[in-house]
């Protein structure tokens, strides 16, 4: 019998699929769901200190292809989020903590409180494309990055994990200053910066103009970015961009992922889409000889 | 295939005060209870019940916000863009039928209403604040023998709650099914008779809606994502919810007594 339990820093995971942030994150019964549906870990919405509205709609494109969104990071703030964690937590499964900030003392304050609500591990949102003064306006910068991560390290025992944008050339360089300022995985990628315009109306469809494109549409650079991190850094990488069947999360962990992370899955296939990734993994393993996942990490390098 | 999708305005009817309905030509397919997002370039998007499923498209808008009265101010001619349909809408239930509508509500079910096709088999119950405000109910009559009306004021058919009708109805009569919309408030008191009188129901709710494809989990309750779990309930699934009737969320995502 094939194994699907993996390992990402020291948080011990049932299967490798992890509820992406951003999608059924923002209250306790969204993610008991999502765990009941097989997540083997899960992700919240990005939580900053304040509530947030967000921005007007249109917040969401939907396409064939994948989906451009501009949310403009609503969240009910961190104080309110006690209540949904405690409620989270009683799904049994490692719940990693979202935040967004605009600066290094701001992240180690949230990333305190999820710690003292229960977190398994924090997930920094470096790289939100459609926030001004956060998320990848912080994270192209890798002096700023390392920054961030010193701070929110010195703070807290729980892994810090640094989500990263695609919208750079220095991904390799970001990845870097989050191992070198003390990181415990990197979390690649978020979505990238996008555009759709509507013809008849000759305007952008989105509120905020543009926003990130996710689903299979990103997989490609996803999967590369994945690849490259692997071959540079000695922390592990969760995959994530557009996976949605078990063939797209093996590349994911054979370029180099140790779990990945699926979002727009949940509204392009449905909640079933964890128990068929983890039985089409399984499958997959029993077929080619694998016994256990982690076998499979990186093994695109080999 | 991407969206939103542009489409005219073809017909405006003025339904009551304050109400009007949109026609538009859209070619997907849509099943009684399902909604669509509605885009209002330069303004905002909402969702929006379905109110015609065959032939032209319609949806029935009350001027309360900036959207919505905005598009009560549209003409024939002019344009909206459109997403979906979304969501899981009504079951048809076997035998006979009671339809309960509260105030735009109607809106929702007369499709099913139309589905159904046998004058015999579905009742029909309206009801708004006030006469003015009671939507559909010509239309009702075409595919129902008993089309009951109800006024918070009295204006017209029974003074009362539309729920006060329904259990009248239920009292006398055996159904196989109810079906209701409305506001939150009418819906709870409604689900109560249905158990009281052991009817099946099925509910359709509203939540404030972003994506409204079943990812962000703006409009979840319990869980439950309004948009792509709903937005019709049965009543088995909503009496397990401890914020049905209770709460909703705010933009934020913040909880909002009801």
């Amino acid at each position: 019998m094939s194994s699907l339990r993996t390992k990402v820093a020291s948080i011990e995971i049932e299967n490798p699929t992890i509820l992406a942030s951003g999608i059924m994150g923002e209250t306790g019964a969204s993610l008991l769901r999502m765990a009941k549906a097989g997540a083997g870990a899960l992700v919240t919405k990005s939580i900053g200190l304040e509530p947030r509205k967000g921005y007007d709609n249109p917040t969401l494109v939907d396409c064939d292809w994948g989906y451009i969104n501009a949310m403009g990071l609503p969240n009910p703030g961190i104080n309110a989020f006690s209540e949904e964690m405690r409620i989270a937590l009683e799904g049994g499964k490692p719940i990693i903590g979202s935040i967004f900030a605009a600066s290094p003392s701001e992240f180690s304050e949230l990333a305190v409180r999820m710690e003292e609500y229960g977190a398994a591990a924090v997930e920094l949102n470096l790289s939100c494309p459609h926030a001004s003064g956060y998320g990848m306006e912080v994270g192209i910068d890798p002096v700023a990055v390392r920054r961030i991560l010193e701070s929110v390290k010195g703070e807290v025992k729980i892994p810090v994990f640094a989500k990263l944008t695609p919208n750079t050339h220095y991904l390799v360089e970001v990845g870097k200053a989050v191992q070198e300022g003390g990181g415990d995985a990197v979390v690649a990628i978020n979505t990238i910066k996008a555009m759709q315009i509507c013809v008849e109306t000759r305007k952008p469809v989105l509120s905020h103009r543009s926003g990130g494109l996710s689903g299979p549409a990103l997989r490609a650079v996803g999967v590369r970015c994945v690849y490259e991190l692997y071959s540079e850094l000695e922390i592990p990488v969760i995959g994530v961009g557009g996976i949605e069947d078990w063939r797209s999360a093996v590349e994911y962990i054979m370029a180099g992922a140790s779990a990945v992370q699926i979002g727009s899955a949940i509204g392009r296939v449905g909640l079933d889409v964890f128990k068929e990734i983890t039985d089409g993994i399984s499958s997959f393993m029993s077929r080619e000889g694998f016994n256990n996942v982690i076998e499979m990490v990186g093994i695109a390098h080999e | 295939m991407s969206s939103p999708h542009i489409v005219e305005i073809e017909e405006v009817v003025k339904e009551g005060e304050g109400l009007t309905t949109l026609r538009f030509s859209y070619g997907k397919d849509v099943s009684p209870g399902q909604f669509m997002m509605v885009w209002i370039p330069g303004i905002d998007e909402i969702p929006m019940s379905v109110c015609y499923i065959y032939g032209k498209k319609g949806i029935t808008v009350k001027g309360v916000g900036e959207a919505t009265r905005y598009l009560s101010s549209l003409r024939v001619g002019d344009k909206i863009g459109v997403r979906g349909p979304y969501g899981n809408g009504y079951k048809v239930p076997h035998g006979k039928v009671l339809i309960v509508g509260g105030g735009t509500g109607m809106a929702s079910l007369m499709p099913i209403a139309d589905l159904i096709g046998d004058p015999g088999k579905v009742d029909i119950l309206i009801g708004a604040r006030t006469a003015s405000e009671l939507l559909f109910v010509e239309r009702a009559r075409k595919v129902s023998q008993e089309v009951h009306l109800s006024t918070d004021d009295g204006t017209l058919g029974m003074k009362g709650t539309v729920v006060d009708m329904a259990r009248k109805h239920l009292a006398l009569k055996s159904y196989e099914g109810v079906l209701g919309c409305g506001p939150e408030k009418m819906l709870v008191a409604l689900l109560r008779t249905c158990e009281e009188y052991k009817v099946k129901c099925q509910l359709s709710l509203e939540r404030y809606m972003k994506c409204g494809s079943g990812l962000c989990g703006s409009c979840a309750i319990d869980g439950f994502r309004v948009c792509a779990d709903g937005p019709v309930f049965d009543g088995e699934t909503l009496k397990r919810l401890p914020e049905f009737g209770a709460y909703k969320r705010d933009e934020c995502g913040l909880r909002v007594k009801l």
